[in-house]
């Protein structure tokens, strides 16, 4: 193995996502342009015009068409690689149920954006959440470090053979996508040896051996396609840990759980999320402990599949869970509050659990505003019940 | 004894099994279709074998592959309805990656072509994928149980534009997607009929060899959709030829100032004026062409609809830039 020296380079999230699918080596892009998601597409059209690569690009006409030609690539063989953001990917939300059925290791990359209307284009994870059933596997990104490894990662998850389903991974609109950060980059040969290329069971490129790809199912056979579907996206979770240790032992960065928790030890109350947001919450954790409160993270990395066991785990040591959705399901609540609530019902584990919907829409999201979560998760502690479940928190009264 | 070679190769691609309906028009299309495209691929590159299939949701897709079985000996991919098109375009970027040469054949009805798919089909062609799309054009949603499409005819019956005290059956002209396919200015556009198997294979050959995109718009008979004798789907495909309702035509470039015509047979008279057809008198009336068809039934209680189909079938051949005299019956 070649001595790993990172290359350093300060990019934007979204600049970090199109170093991935370059260094991935990916041979399909089909994309449509969505704010905040252009610059990705750019810097890879950017690649191909500079001659760094020969990645067939699809400039398609909609985002529809995007994954519709990214399933075609993926089933013909090649690595394939796209990205998004909310109006397009809800456009897209037919083909993502496509991809997954067809069991193809397409990798986008989604930025998370609010859906309209009201027209927005900041930050918010409902589009990426409401699209939890299409058998997609969900990695959430809290820096842009995240996004460029993530990118990497989830070729290599969603092509083992253990698993053969699609992968996105998601990075907040703006907070990630346009800020510049410092991202260790790896060597291109040794990516290659991290992530060899593709290995496809079946191509459409074999006339001796002839596939159809999308074939009909009577209820005779449809229920046993999505049982193995199922299957596959348990057994991911294995795959996850792997990759991600082995991600670890060779880059020094460790992904082997699938959720990370901070200064958990003997917290009382533990603060859970997803993505940007989990960084400021990190930073309100040590701000917060210097002021006396016994206070830890967990931020959930990967949505889907769904860390039960992690979270159950967590659950029976810690006895407040305050979760900061910057989601919404109407008729609801949070949806990582609703999935992890769900979790535990079979369990004897009891925590406190509130959720707190914060940042819709792209409104800022601060450690001052941790703070106030905690005073009130403090009250919550000491009364031993849970009086408002959902708290709007920024809501102007 | 003297073995007269067979005009068209004896490979199936299109296999027997399919669960299309008896008398089906779109299923001899397809067998047609991909026949030619083979042999035009063995033409080009010695490879009768270079080419895939990306097939929009519809009657040919649903009887083609039930799972476990499949009618296609040939590679093939169903991704949906409205989207064919685009994912010929990845089947095509794929398969250029990888270094494998040929070409991609789309198909779509003209549910899945005309109307859902007309974004798709109009990016793709806009793009210059190497891929050619045939629609099969049975004028109307046959696989959800016949619903009007923009390409059903005037007149027609269907279960969405049924004819009652108020309605004449679909009251819209036939959109003509060929005609929006010509003006991307790809380099070759092509309409063809089941009723002239000769020369849709001819042109099925030329599309398919073509660097670029093509555009194939077959004529195929529905006896199911159209109501019409099983028995009767070539002769029917052919009156609509002869009477002036399915031209037949080439465009090259978008140049629609050399489109060629070709003659639709049937007694009808052709006049050219250097080279390009400018006049048809056409000898056969379009009756002989509506009444094989009970879509059209209705339509023989009210002769003012038909006169109008006839000003509507003059004013489409203008476009083409001939024009047309069309017989009444007994003229």
């Amino acid at each position: 193995m070649t001595e790993y020296k990172p290359i350093k380079k300060v990019v934007s999230g979204n600049y970090a996502a199109a170093y991935g699918a370059l260094h991935a080596r990916v041979q399909v892009v089909a994309a449509y342009p969505i704010t905040p998601q252009t610059s990705i597409i750019e810097k890879i059209a950017e690649f191909i015009a500079n001659g760094e690569t020969d990645i067939q690009y699809v400039p398609v006409e909609s985002e529809h068409s995007a994954m519709a030609a990214c399933i075609g690539a993926s089933a013909t063989g090649a690595r394939v690689f796209t990205a998004t953001a909310a109006q397009g990917l809800a456009l897209m939300h037919e083909m993502l149920h496509w991809a997954s059925g067809s069991r193809l290791p397409i990798v986008m990359v989604n930025a998370n954006r609010a859906l309209a209307p009201p027209w927005s284009v900041w930050d918010e994870q409902t589009d990426s959440l409401s699209q939890r059933d299409t058998g997609w596997m969900q990695f959430y990104a809290e820096n842009n470090q995240e996004v460029y490894d993530g990118v990497l990662m989830a070729f290599k998850i969603a092509e083992d053979k253990r698993v053969s389903l699609p992968a996105m991974i998601v990075e907040s609109a703006f907070i990630l996508s346009h800020t510049y950060d410092i991202v260790e980059m790896i060597p291109q040969e040794l990516v290659d040896e991290f992530l060899p290329p593709r290995d496809p069971l079946y191509t459409l490129t074999d006339f001796d051996n002839p596939i159809s790809v999308g074939a009909l199912a009577t209820p005779n056979d449809y229920y046993e396609f999505r049982y193995k579907e199922a299957m596959a996206m348990e057994r991911a979770k294995k795959v996850i840990k792997e990759v991600g240790r082995e991600f670890g032992e060779r880059f020094g960065r460790d992904y082997s759980q699938m959720i990370e928790t901070y200064r958990t030890e003997d917290a009382e109350i533990v603060f859970m999320g997803m993505g940007s947001l989990m960084g400021t919450v990190k930073e309100a954790v040590d701000v917060l402990r210097k002021e006396g409160y016994k206070v830890g993270a967990v931020k959930v990395r990967w949505f889907r599949p769904f860390p039960k066991e992690e979270l159950y785990q967590l659950a029976k040591e810690v006895p407040a869970i305050a979760v900061v959705d910057r989601n919404f399901s109407f008729g609801q609540e949070g949806i990582l509050f609703n999935e992890s609530k769900g979790v535990l019902f079979n369990t004897d584990a009891r925590p406190l659990m509130k959720d707190y919907i914060v940042g819709l829409g792209g409104r800022d999201f601060t450690v001052n505003d941790v703070r106030t979560i905690a005073r009130d998760m403090k009250k919550t502690l000491e009364k031993g019940k849970v009086k408002e479940e959902v708290v709007w928190y920024h809501l102007k009264r | 004894m003297a073995v007269r070679k067979p005009p068209i190769t004896t490979r199936e691609y299109w296999a027997p099994g399919h669960a299309a309906c008896a008398g089906c028009g779109c299923a001899t299309a397809l067998k047609l279709a991909t026949k030619a495209f083979s042999e035009a691929m063995e033409e080009k590159y010695g490879d009768p074998n270079a080419f895939a299939i990306a097939q929009a949701t519809g009657c040919m897709e649903v009887v083609s592959a039930v799972f476990p079985y499949t009618a296609w000996k040939v590679p093939w991919i169903h991704v949906a309805f409205e989207n064919a098109a685009a994912a010929a375009s990845g089947v095509e970027a794929a398969w250029k990656k990888l270094g494998r040469r040929g070409k991609i054949l789309a198909i779509g009805g003209d549910g899945g072509t005309a109307d859902i798919g007309m974004q798709a089909l109009s990016g793709m062609l806009e793009r210059r994928h190497n891929v050619v799309y045939l629609m099969y054009d049975n004028e109307a949603y046959m696989n959800t149980g016949i619903q009007r499409s923009s390409s059903t005819p005037y007149g027609a019956w269907t279960t969405t534009s049924p004819p009652g005290k108020y309605s004449i059956g679909e009251d819209k002209p036939k959109k003509w997607v060929a005609l929006i396919a010509a003006a991307h200015q790809v380099p070759y556009v092509a309409t063809a009929s089941i009723g002239n198997p000769f020369d849709f294979v001819r042109k099925m050959k030329r599309a398919a060899k073509v660097d670029g995109p093509a555009f194939v718009q077959v004529h195929c008979t529905c006896p199911t959709g159209w109501k019409s004798p099983l028995e009767k789907g070539v002769e029917i495909a052919r009156l609509a030829i002869e009477t002036g309702i399915w031209p037949l035509f080439e465009i090259e470039n978008g140049d629609f100032f050399n489109i060629k015509i070709q003659a639709p047979g049937g007694g009808a008279k052709v006049k050219r004026e250097g080279g390009r057809v400018v006049a048809i008198e056409f000898k056969k009336p379009i009756e002989e062409y509506l009444k094989l068809q009970g879509r059209f039934k209705h339509l023989f209680k009210r002769p003012e609809a038909i006169d109008e189909m006839r000003e509507q079938i003059k004013a489409m051949w203008k476009v083409l830039g001939v024009d047309v005299t069309l017989p009444k019956p007994g003229e």
